[in-house]
């Protein structure tokens, strides 16, 4: 039954990242890929990681909603009335990518991955709460700091009055 | 006071229970707008109305995102109330029930821009605009008005949350919160104050366009929301079915009742904010507050854990 | 549900983000690729943490930071965005050499 569930789900995380790039209207580009990641937040779920995965579809879909706002204001065709194609270099890109998930899928099958050590403790939230209030407090505490720095220099950049204080 | 899950075909009744909440907030609605006639019936004649009324359409709609989009916030209503106990039972004791909760009104960012785009219509798009504005505003307030009874009863399970309140109701030592998120189910019901995205200087905005079956079910949607939040309100910070002589549903029903009575009525109270001031309030006084709230409560919390060591 | 199958599906979401990003013209389309680029890591990261080592809460921690660091980019990358279009009015990578100096 979790077998059935997960591939549903990770064949709509994929077909819904291609539909990405190949529908038309970029409102559906962008929820289309905010379905990716409600597929891969149902994965994590699977994987008895319930917080993390709701968290996953919350943050996502939030992001996506900023995201449709600014595909809408920079994009050409965001209706998709008329049928456009952006692309460069596809054939290209089609080599590389087909490569690499050739070499990605060939180690991920064939490496001898470790065997699964312990258990996962009974209750995973506190598990993660205490290990972020404790242990990994320090990498928290970069983190916000990178989330400042991240506030105030997109704000810089995106101020009317622009960068250059003239 | 023990809680009971309900069986898995409990979705059903549970349903049925946010419909009638629905419906009985359009009641109070029409029942408190200026002198008329019909005042009370006017639920009925509107919904017979709406069922018989052919759909219209707009030139070029993306027909699939509209119907997402204006179905979408009754589906979150009932999705939201899953994890909502009610009484003494509930249907889902989710471990991280108050995640799930506000990753469904998480959800309403993306239908009401869905239910603003989908009709290709000028005045429905800037509705939705103006509705992200205002959810930029209410979101973060709203999750630390989450994360305040969260913290007081030591669990992100809302049936926990109730249990912990069975000496004090919550409301006592966190009133900022419960303000701030009844003021936050206001705001993504688009409702009354925050109703800037449906004015009447837009035509109606995200409202507009939907007719038929759609309009039904999109204003159902809001009124299944006010219901499945002031139940939430009540059981974060009201205590839940608690009280004296009567059974909990009882008391979970009154309280439920009155409080989506006072969120029903704030609309013939109280002007519509412009998205644009209510954010500049919301990041400068109310974001502060909220957080000042949740320092209290994490105090009162430690200092609870600490004196039963 | 194995941890051949889950990494599978992160090879997978991998490449399509990648072609994403060597082939949109437009910066915005670029950014959409990175984000399933992003997306296959947390699957991975989750996975490897489930079957692996789930004892530590170290995976989960790392599955947090990964969503975090793909906020920043967004953010980023949305702001760079703009200051490029206020700069020329143009939105396409091909044209964006001039933001170098």
């Amino acid at each position: 039954m979790e077998l059935v569930i997960f591939l549903a789900m990770a064949v709509l995380a994929v077909s819904s990242g291609i539909a990405v790039f190949v529908v038309d209207s970029m409102a559906r580009a962008t929820f289309a890929l905010a379905v990716s990641f409600i597929a891969v937040g149902v994965e994590l779920i699977l994987l008895d990681m319930g917080y993390l995965g709701i968290i996953t579809i919350l943050m996502m879909v939030m992001e996506m909603a900023i995201m449709v706002v600014f595909m809408i204001m920079l994009m050409m065709n965001p209706g998709g009335l008329m049928p456009m194609s952006m692309f460069h270099n596809t054939r290209g890109s089609w080599l590389i990518s087909l490569g690499t998930f050739a070499v990605l899928a060939t180690g991920s099958l064939l490496i001898p991955w470790p065997v699964r050590e312990g258990e996962p403790p009974a209750d995973l939230t506190r598990a993660l709460g205490e290990a972020i209030m404790g242990s990994k407090m320090l990498v928290m505490i970069a983190v916000s700091a990178v989330l400042f720095a991240t506030m105030v220099s997109a704000l810089v950049l995106s101020t009317s009055r622009g960068r250059y204080d003239s | 006071m023990s809680v009971t899950v309900w069986p898995v075909w409990g979705v059903l009744p549970v349903a049925l229970a946010v419909l009638a909440f629905a419906v009985t907030a359009a009641i109070l609605d029409s029942a408190a707008a200026p002198s008329g006639s019909r005042r009370l019936a006017a639920t009925v004649f509107e919904t017979a109305r709406l069922l018989r009324q052919p759909r219209r359409s707009t030139p070029a709609p993306d027909a699939l995102l509209w119907r997402i989009g204006t179905a979408g916030p009754l589906m979150v209503a009932l999705l939201m109330a899953v994890v909502v106990p009610f009484g003494n039972g509930v249907l889902s004791n989710l471990n991280v029930g108050i995640v799930w909760f506000n990753a469904m009104d998480v959800l309403l960012w993306a239908l009401w821009w869905l239910a603003g785009w989908g009709p290709n219509s000028m005045v429905a798009l800037v509705g939705a605009y103006r509705f992200l504005a205002q959810a930029l505003a209410y979101e973060l307030p709203l999750m630390f008005a989450l994360t305040a009874p969260a913290v007081a009863a030591a669990s992100l399970d809302v049936t926990d949350v109730v249990a912990a309140q069975h000496h004090q109701w919550f409301i006592v030592q966190m009133p900022v919160a419960t303000l701030v998120f009844l003021g936050s189910v206001v705001a993504y019901s688009v409702w009354g104050p925050m109703s800037h995205p449906v004015a009447a200087d837009l035509a109606g905005g995200m409202l507009a366009e939907p007719t038929g079956i759609d309009r039904l079910v999109a204003l159902a949607g809001r009124y299944a929301l006010l219901a499945v939040g002031a139940a939430m309100a009540v059981a974060l910070f009201l205590g839940g079915g608690s009280g004296p002589w009567f059974p909990a549903w009882a008391w979970s029903a009154f309280k439920t009742l009155l409080i989506l009575a006072i969120l029903v009525g704030v609309r013939r109270r109280v002007p519509v904010i412009r998205a644009e001031k209510f954010m500049t309030v919301a990041w400068t006084v109310v974001l502060p507050l909220i957080l000042l709230q949740v320092l209290v409560v994490a105090i009162l919390a430690a200092r609870d854990a600490s004196g039963v060591m | 549900m194995t941890l051949q199958l889950f990494l599978l599906l992160a090879s997978a979401l991998f490449s399509v983000g990648l072609f994403g990003a060597l082939s949109q013209q437009s910066i915005v389309m670029v950014m959409m690729g990175l984000e399933l680029m992003v997306n296959a890591a947390i699957v991975a990261a989750a996975a490897f943490w489930a079957f692996v080592s789930p004892s530590q809460p170290d995976g989960q921690v790392l599955v947090l930071v990964v969503i975090t660091a793909m906020t920043v980019e967004m953010a980023m990358g949305f702001a760079v965005a703009i200051a490029i279009f206020r700069a020329s009015d143009v939105d396409m990578t091909d044209l964006a050499a001039e933001l170098k100096q």
